[in-house]
């Protein structure tokens, strides 16, 4: 039987006391909630205001703008203690973006080679690889960066250095090595680098298309070895192979020529390399092996050759597994830079503090070293999604 | 059936002695093919000087007994262990007046014991927690002192019983914030879910030495004049915030792995919000992300060694000082062997730990 | 039938301590279609991933199509190259599509051109009757759809023999008929020598021309499906005949 409703009777709806609706509840717990927030914040600001105020603290953000007069012991860029401290802050940020990409291609190097140490079917080797790994893991990174810098500096004077390669010195003032001096063909070698990589590009186009075509695989490690190493090689012969290097020699007390790496940034990029390349190593390895040994089995019961199953099938997953954890990795290595305020590296967080000390402007100073560091996480977070969700795979 | 149909009509036999035992072990895993060949020789030349070298170093050329000079005779050779029994003390237990160091070495041990409890599984439940935070005060009681015992005051803390108790402290403070700010990302209030995701992003991106200058220089100047907090306070707290973040983010872990299904027979069942979450989800998400924890935990007890940059005594800290002394000044190397071994026990022993309660638990394995 | 195909002498593998295959003494015939049963770890599955060198055996002789399986990376390649194989998990690419997947082989291994690839792909999905699915990814498959591509996948390669290791014991109920409709047009296309561990008696009743039970890691009997499964002959055949056909 069919019933009808008049339009009367549809919009009655029971009347729910607001303490009980659940919206209205939600609304008010986050009233509530943002009240307690903002009263918390206020009441710290205010107290901060207060004691910035007695203790004669200058705020807002004209320190920046001041003479620093301080000294930096590297800087990317020119640096004088006549400079601003914004000048100086900055210098620190290069500071740190220097040691951490140098960092985070030494510990993707080492966690690579390690990791794949780990999975090596060579007992000796494999247990070596976990000795690496566990020893470096479980000991405090700063205690390690400690450990490197004063091994560095305990190093003789460059009266009795230690000569690790010719031309390479180990002191305890850093280490010594030889400076190439510019010459006009390094132009044209950067240039052909360029073009040896576009020609690659080109190259691998031309033989994938080849390959469908007509089934001919075309070799590609090597010609693209040839283009890309090879053309800047062959200009630089033709130009009659110009190589003056800066050799470091022992002119009196120290080092006349050459360049040299500080002991602070030497310890910096061991320390941080090593440590990272450990964790990097165990990302790699799970990884790897989580690609289910199945996948491996179908491929290799086609026939393909094992180059080939770890090229078409294994590394493509393996990557997929990899690349999160390893960014995250790069993050933990580019945050642990700040480490380098205790051996005395001129970072970011160094140069910062000093200016904190000298200005007493704490809540300015750290609000930009956090800034900074958000930044870069930020960044490296905004990468990491695009990047899953680029390469998903692709399910119901 | 007939006893014909048991009887294996081809007995099993013993694989060819070139397949099994040492020899066969041997063939596959360190001589299979000529280039495995090359490689463990190679590695086994490398292994051979490592080890020889740390065994010489640390034992055989060691200087156990004589003067500073012997020591610095052998320089380089072996390591000094006469600097290390002369200050010792010192290492272990920073600052803390000499005739109570015996209440550091008790809290060491306390700390000892109740890791080694944690591991039974039997023996988990409530009563476990109120052990540890029952511990905690005894551990506080101890370095602080009051009711029968001599006040040491904080300035005078340090060595490993600081040590572990900023990261014991840090994990056990961080644990009920990090519930909250886990339960907080995942609700549908907007303005609840904001908060929570700023705090946990915020500490996430930031270094941890950043956060303790903020605590460290910032904190006094938060609150009025005439309050003053306690240098060590100060770390603890910046600790326990900075843990509490990435707890947080390992407990969302957990409360992602409880399958819907059991959120709704909860809430059909017609449990409220909260008794829904303590009495049916987090014991199915604790129990998932105890690994992540246990993992976030190792990772504070390396970091308590950044209070360093604060002056705190902790271990680091006074293994570095420990030797300034001129005389023990050359053997600095040999204080941070001592400090890196003792973390190296502490935080191997508890990744093992935690491996054994993975697979007792039978879940995955992540590290920061 | 004709001229053994594989030919498996003294065959004897250990894992580890564990002597998993014991004195296999095997015949196949080009065309034979065998069905391999037998109780969990009796080493069937074992058996057949010695032929295409999935596994390694110790001791005797296995020869596939005149070509002696040993050490020997070229003679592997060969063999796999003659040999497909179907697995329980059906191991599909989860990266590529399903076109991809089958072109994958003939592309890299046979060296074909593209288009050729494709061709040849196109019609052997067709053959397992899902052409409509070769551009989507095989998590988007049920698990029948994707055993049928695995199947699919080998067959491109243009085998001489097909192995399948428990193709259907993966796979919910409903989805054991269209993977075994498959293989059993497969068999009726006839030429095809073909070696199938599989619990699935109807199918092996059939169109297998020889059952072959195996217990503890050796042969226990080998007959046609008649008198393989009226009349067993071992006292052991017997009792797992009656476990397997209960119901």
């Amino acid at each position: 039987m069919a019933t009808s409703h008049d339009s009367a009777s549809l919009t009655v709806k029971p009347t729910v006391p607001w303490y009980r609706d659940r919206n209205a509840r939600a609304i008010a717990f986050q009233i509530i909630a943002l009240s307690a927030v903002i009263l918390l914040g206020w009441y710290l600001v205010s107290n901060t205001m207060h004691n910035m105020a007695t203790r004669n603290i200058a705020t807002g953000w004209g320190f920046l703008g001041l003479e620093a007069g301080f000294g930096i012991s590297e800087h990317v860029i020119s640096y004088t203690p006549a400079d601003t401290y914004g000048r100086a802050i900055v210098v620190g940020f290069l500071n740190t973006i220097k040691v951490a990409v140098i960092g985070i291609i030494l510990a993707t190097i080492i966690g690579v080679v390690v990791g794949l140490a780990r999975l090596s079917s060579n007992w000796l080797v494999a247990r070596m690889a976990t000795v690496y790994v566990e020893a470096l893991r479980n000991v405090p990174l700063l205690l390690q960066l400690i450990i490197w810098y004063g091994l560095i500096i305990a190093m003789p004077g460059p009266r009795q250095a230690v000569q690790m390669m010719p031309g390479v010195f180990l002191t305890g003032r850093g280490v010594y090595y030889p400076s190439i001096e510019s010459e006009p063909v390094h132009t044209w070698m950067a240039v052909l680098f360029v073009v040896g990589i576009l020609l690659t590009w080109a190259y691998s186009r031309w033989a994938k298309r080849r390959q469908d075509e007509t089934g001919k695989a075309a070799p590609l490690l090597l010609p693209a070895i040839g283009f890309i190493i090879g053309l800047p090689l062959l200009i630089w012969l033709i130009a009659g192979a110009p190589l003056t290097l800066g050799l470091p020699e022992l002119k009196g007390f120290n080092f006349a020529g050459g360049s040299v790496l500080s002991p602070e940034f030497a310890a910096m990029v061991v320390g941080l390399s090593t440590y990272t390349g450990a964790f990097i190593a165990e990302v790699v390895r799970s990884g790897i092996q989580a690609v289910s040994h199945g996948q491996s089995e179908a491929a290799r019961a086609l026939g393909l050759r094992p180059m080939l199953v770890t090229r078409l099938v294994v590394f493509p997953q393996s990557l997929r597994v990899i690349v999160p954890p390893l960014t995250s990795q790069y993050l933990n290595l580019t945050k642990n830079s700040s480490l380098a305020v205790a051996i005395g590296y001129p970072d970011l967080v160094s140069t910062g503090n000093t200016a904190l000390n000298q200005t007493g402007q704490a809540v300015e100073c750290i609000a930009i070293i956090m800034g900074v560091y958000l930044a870069i996480s930020l960044a490296i977070s905004l990468f990491m999604n695009w990047y899953n969700k680029h390469i998903a795979l692709v399910e119901r | 059936m007939t006893a014909a149909a048991d009887a294996d009509l081809i007995p099993a036999r013993r694989p060819p002695s070139s397949e099994t035992g040492a020899v066969g072990w041997i063939r596959h895993n360190l001589f299979s093919g000529w280039f495995n060949t090359i490689v463990t020789i190679i590695a086994a030349f490398v292994a051979y000087k490592v080890i020889v070298g740390a065994l010489s170093y640390t034992i055989f050329n060691a200087v156990w007994t004589g003067t500073p000079q012997t020591c610095q005779d052998m320089l380089g050779k072996g390591a000094c262990w006469l600097a290390v029994e002369d200050r010792y003390r010192f290492i272990l237990f920073g600052p803390f007046d000499y005739d109570q160091q015996w209440r550091g070495g008790l809290v060491i041990a306390l700390f000892c014991v109740m890791v080694a409890l944690s591991a039974i599984r039997r023996l988990w439940g409530r009563n476990l927690i109120i052990a540890w935070v029952a511990m905690l005060a005894v551990v506080l009681w101890l370095m602080h002192g009051g009711l029968g015992l001599k006040v040491v005051d904080t300035s005078k803390w340090g060595g490993l019983p600081l040590t572990l108790l900023l990261a014991f402290a840090g994990i056990i403070f961080a644990f009920p914030l990090g519930i909250v700010l886990a339960l907080g990302r995942r609700s549908n209030m907007p303005a609840i879910k904001a908060l929570c995701v700023a705090y946990i992003e915020l500490i996430r991106g930031v270094p941890l030495i950043s956060v303790l200058f903020m605590a460290s220089v910032m904190f006094p100047l938060f609150l009025p004049e005439n309050i003053t907090i306690d240098k060590v306070l100060r770390a603890q707290v910046g600790i326990i915030l900075f843990t509490a973040a990435y707890t947080a983010e390992a407990i969302r872990g957990g409360l992602q792995a409880v399958p819907k299904g059991q959120y709704e027979a909860a809430d059909a069942l017609g449990l409220g919000y909260w008794r829904k979450m303590s009495l049916i989800v987090l014991p199915q998400a604790l129990k998932i992300s105890i690994p992540s924890i246990v993992n976030n935990f190792i990772s504070t007890l390396k970091d308590t060694s950044l209070v360093t940059i604060i002056a705190l005594y902790d271990l680091l800290n006074t293994s570095k000082i420990a030797f300034n002394e001129p005389q023990w000044r050359s053997f600095f190397f040999d204080g941070f062997l001592v400090a890196g071994l003792i973390y190296f026990v502490f935080c191997f022993s508890i990744s093992r730990i935690s491996i054994k309660i993975e697979r007792v638990l039978d879940v995955g394995h992540k590290r920061r | 039938m004709s001229q053994p195909i594989i030919t498996m002498n003294k065959v004897n593998k250990w894992y580890g301590e564990f002597h998993v295959l014991r004195d296999i003494e095997l015949s196949v015939s080009k065309g034979e279609r065998i069905v391999v049963c037998g109780p969990s770890g009796s080493g069937k599955s074992t058996l057949i991933r010695c032929i295409n060198r999935l596994e390694e055996h110790q001791a005797g002789s296995i020869k596939v199509d005149g070509i002696e399986l040993t050490d020997d990376v070229k003679n592997i390649e060969q063999i796999r190259r003659e040999v497909g194989m179907v697995f329980q998990h059906f191991n599909l690419f989860p990266h590529l599509t399903v076109l991809e997947n089958c072109c994958l082989g003939p592309i890299w291994v046979r060296k074909m051109p593209r288009a050729e690839a494709e061709e040849i792909a196109m019609k052997y999905l067709k053959r397992v009757r899902i052409p409509e699915q070769a551009n989507k990814y095989p998590g988007q498959l049920s698990g029948g759809q994707q055993q049928r591509v695995a199947i699919a996948r080998s067959l491109c390669m243009n085998p001489k023999i097909m192995l399948f290791d428990e193709p259907t014991s993966a796979l919910d109920p409903e989805m054991v008929k269209e993977v075994l409709d498959v293989m059993i047009g497969l068999a009726e296309d006839g030429g095809m020598t073909m070696l199938c561990v599989t619990h699935e008696m109807g199918f092996a009743r059939s169109v297998a021309h020889r059952v072959i039970f195996m217990d503890r890691g050796q042969i226990i009997e080998q007959n046609d499906p008649e008198t393989f499964f009226h009349n067993p002959q071992n006292e052991r055949t017997k009792l797992f005949l009656s476990q397997i056909l209960a119901h």
